[in-house]
């Protein structure tokens, strides 16, 4: 099927280059030429070598930031992996009542961060509900600071996270599931083999490919955590800030009045970086076993 | 013990409908044992089905009974009480005084359903061209779409908003939806689709001399209603939903959309959880309403995104 007109096809796709150019290869170019700048969102800048990236070797804030945006992507992989494949599970036979489950099970995915950010203040307040029932049940004797101790904010959000992102990767291992041959669950079923010991034989290996991505997926995202810390801590990301995740900080520095878009864009290219190290590492890590 | 059935997730918007059943009920009656480990294994089902419910479902109830409950009424937790004593809608009208909530869930409006219509047309246009057809530098356009996929939004912020205040469209809903208007999640499913239709109608299309834009729009387009319909769901959702872009582009509040505004609303104005609560449900009750009407389209969606995004 050739086009009749040579620039047909690129009228086609005019709108769709269009934008991604503008507002994607353009910017992260410009992120990059920036990244050796001392330029500030104002405008100028002069080429500083690498300053900026000799400056994140000695922030605190930096290092602060990539410290807890490493550990939210350890936490918060491995749950999202396994807690999602679970429930998939529990929906997976067709019982009655089971599509008004999904369908519930995947309404956190629908609501925005912030909205979530907001139920959630509200339910880990001091006042608020959870700390309520902690204390109804003499669990604890004083309220846990859920909000106001920067460790436990990190964690707060990272449960907020897994809420928001079970319904989503439960889909997702719905589909997979569904894959999954029937005869074989059967033939090990004929063997002998209980519920749970066809899960781990037949299911969990059959999944890999599906567990890879899902953990591709909520690593990258992860890394990006931004809203969840933002809401829960009104903007302030804890006391002294100290619950930073690293787009935090690179709004903090590189936005707002005299934000220094050249330092900011060094952090920004880190994360970048980071990400992308993050997919090569999780796909390499199951080739490895693989070949294991 | 029946084995579990796995049915394809193709439509597990309507459970109700019939399933197929494969086998007829088998002659010879289960024992007892067998029969009462299958009814508790359906019990123990249940019941952590009613856990994970909870779970999921506790949070929004809890913020709903909290901006219904009445001003003389605790919305503390202690000792929890889910059922207003006396339940009002003030809280509702409060949060529209407060701030501008309908103006915002205006906004949102605008720029959701501009990026829904954005992504289904720009998006159709580029895949079809991908998918259907033969040119120099196919490869090279392909790869861009590719790449801009590798690009986290949150790495590019800053140049983003440096471009934005260039085009002069800062603090403007044009701006806040100009990056989200044509997302090559959309364009690989709508490529994905096309290359799934059969090449047949379409060259035959050919030999009765109609042009790529006639075959783009009155043969290809209208087979592919399914990805139409998802894309134009995930990108309402997404314009909707989307909170630290909004909140670099828009400075002034009267250009809030509802995600920033009701984090403003929260922030700056009131410490009465019930008006907050209030301003939230106003946020998220429509898109519930559009999930659980089309939800079919949710769950497709997260299949073709995922499997091949």
């Amino acid at each position: 099927m050739t086009g009749r007109r040579w620039y047909a096809p690129w009228l086609f796709l005019a709108p769709a280059l269009a934008v991604a150019v503008t507002f994607f290869l353009i910017p992260f170019s410009n992120t990059v030429v920036l990244s050796f700048t001392d330029a500030s969102t104002l405008g100028g800048g002069h080429f500083t070598g690498l300053d900026n990236y000799r400056r994140l070797l000695s922030d605190d804030a930096f290092w602060l930031s990539l410290r807890n945006t490493a550990l939210y992507v350890v936490v918060v992989v491995p749950l999202m992996v396994v807690l999602p494949l679970l429930v998939a599970v529990l929906v997976q036979r067709r019982i009655a009542g089971i599509g008004f489950f999904r369908a519930v099970f995947y309404s956190p995915v629908v609501a925005s961060m912030v909205v979530a950010g907001l139920i959630w203040s509200w339910l880990l307040s001091s006042d608020g509900l959870v700390n309520s029932l902690l204390r109804a049940l003499h669990l604890v004797a004083e309220p846990l600071p859920f909000l106001t101790d920067s460790r436990l904010l990190l964690f707060s959000a990272m449960a907020m996270t897994v809420w928001k992102g079970l319904g989503y990767y439960m889909v997702v291992y719905l589909a997979a599931l569904a894959n999954i041959p029937r005869s074989l669950l059967e033939a090990a079923e004929v063997d002998g083999a209980g519920p749970v010991r066809r899960f781990t034989s037949v299911t969990v290996p059959l999944l890999r490919p599906t567990m890879v991505l899902v953990a591709t997926l909520s690593a990258i995202a992860s890394a990006k955590v931004f809203a969840e810390v933002y809401t829960l801590s009104d903007g302030s990301a804890g006391p002294g800030g100290e619950a930073r995740t690293l787009v935090y900080t690179i709004r903090e520095a590189g936005l707002g009045l005299g934000g220094e878009a050249g330092y900011a864009s060094a952090m920004s290219l880190a994360l970048f970086l980071g990400t992308l190290g993050l997919s090569v590492f999780v796909t390499r890590l199951n080739s490895q076993e693989r070949q294991a | 013990m029946s084995a579990p059935t796995t049915i394809p997730l193709a439509d597990p918007a309507h459970p109700s409908a019939p399933t197929p059943r494969e086998a007829p009920a088998p002659v010879t009656p289960k024992p007892r044992a067998l029969r009462l480990r299958a009814a508790g294994g359906t019990g123990v089902r249940y019941l952590l089905l009613l856990v994970v419910l909870v779970v999921t479902v506790g949070p929004f109830l809890w913020q709903l009974s909290t901006s219904l409950k009445g001003a003389g009424e605790s919305v503390f937790g202690y000792p929890p009480q889910l059922l207003p004593h006396e339940p009002t809608l003030d809280h509702y009208a409060s949060a529209a005084r407060t701030v501008p909530v309908l103006s915002y869930a205006f906004n949102s409006l605008l720029v959701a359903v501009g990026c829904a219509v954005t992504n289904c047309l720009f998006g159709s246009l580029a895949g079809y061209a991908l998918a259907r057809m033969r040119f120099r530098g196919r490869r090279i356009a392909f790869g861009i779409f590719l790449a801009t996929m590798i690009i986290p939004f949150e790495s590019i912020m800053v140049s983003e908003f440096l471009m934005m205040r260039s085009l002069g469209l800062n603090d403007t809903l044009v701006g806040v939806m100009l990056p989200l208007a044509v997302t090559s999640l959309s364009i690989l499913l709508f490529r994905n689709a096309f290359l799934g239709l059969p090449r047949e109608v379409e060259e035959a299309a050919v030999l009765d001399g109609a042009g790529e834009w006639q075959r783009y729009a009155r043969i290809a387009l209208p087979s592919v209603r399914g990805t139409t319909a998802v894309v134009a769901i995930f990108s309402f959702v997404f314009a909707w939903d989307d909170f630290l872009w909004p909140l670099i582009v828009l400075s002034d509040p009267a250009h809030y959309t509802l995600t920033v505004g009701i984090q403003y609303l929260s922030g700056t104005f009131t410490n009465d959880q019930r008006v907050v609560a209030a301003g939230t449900m106003i946020a998220v009750v429509p898109l519930l309403l559009l999930f659980f009407t089309l939800q079919r389209y949710f769950f497709r969606g997260v299949g073709e995104g995922a499997v091949k995004g």
